[in-house]
């Protein structure tokens, strides 16, 4: 499961507020090819789904949700970039 | 990827034309490339018209039939009922900003989604390949499509 807490400090935000489900998820996968082992991937969410649909990626893709912090609209989600796959 | 026990391709047959039913298959391709999925869609009978540069456009919802709509189904059946009602749910998926079938078709190729037009489907339409989006990757027959189904994989009829 998803931690919460203050978060650390990203190194990529990914502002995905007001798409829909499959929108969050794409927007991260995006930002994930680019990134490094050892990146932080912060993702701004509304869509209700994004919780739960970041907590799947990660488990199925071999990384990391390290802070889910609730903001009063929205969400941040933030991912650790454990393993690269081969995309 | 990490998950030894799970099925780790996604291959879903495309059957409809409706615009109703473009979506789900491609939210999930996209979904599944990007958790590291192996994903296939494979388009049959009505579902050629999401790849044909003809109608990619123009999938229409239609009001006969489907008896989740606020209306009646004789009247669905009364000219002009299924635009109207296609142009209602375009406003409010524009609403939403959910994209468009050809943005969703992109996406889905971005993310590593295999496209699959059904041979037997193109030679009943009299279509040929160049009249299919460049999106799709090959022709291919029910033969390859089990093939593709048969090993690790997630299979969908949509």
């Amino acid at each position: 499961m998803a931690s919460t807490g203050s978060g650390v400090k990203p190194t990529t935000v990914v502002d995905s507020r007001g798409t829909m489900c499959p929108g969050p998820i794409t927007d991260l996968f995006r930002a994930y090819r680019n990134a490094n082992v050892g990146d932080v991937i912060e993702l701004l969410a509304t869509d209700p789904g994004a919780k739960s649909d970041t907590d799947a990626w990660a488990r199925r893709s071999g990384n990391e949700v390290v802070a889910v912090i609730d903001e009063k609209d929205y969400v941040r989600i933030q991912i650790r970039v454990v393993k690269k796959g081969k995309q | 990827m990490n998950s030894k026990d799970k099925r780790n391709k996604l291959v879903i047959i495309c059957s409809k034309g409706s615009l109703d039913m473009a979506y789900p298959p491609l939210m999930l391709a996209t979904t599944g490339a990007a958790m590291g999925m192996e994903v296939h869609l494979y388009f049959t009978f009505w579902g050629i018209n999401m790849i044909s540069k003809k109608t990619i456009d123009s999938l229409k919802i239609s009001p006969v039939g489907n008896p989740a709509l606020p209306m009646p189904n004789i009247l669905g059946m009364l000219p002009g009922m299924t635009s109207m009602l296609t142009s209602m749910m375009q406003k409010k998926m524009d609403k939403i900003k959910m994209p468009t079938i050809p943005e969703m078709i992109k996406t889905a190729k971005e993310s590593g989604v295999k496209f699959h037009a059904c041979s037997p489907t193109l030679d009943m339409m009299g279509l040929k390949r160049e009249d299919l989006i460049p999106e799709v990757d090959d022709i291919i027959g029910a033969a390859t499509y089990l093939d593709l189904a048969s090993e690790d994989a997630i299979t969908l009829f949509v």
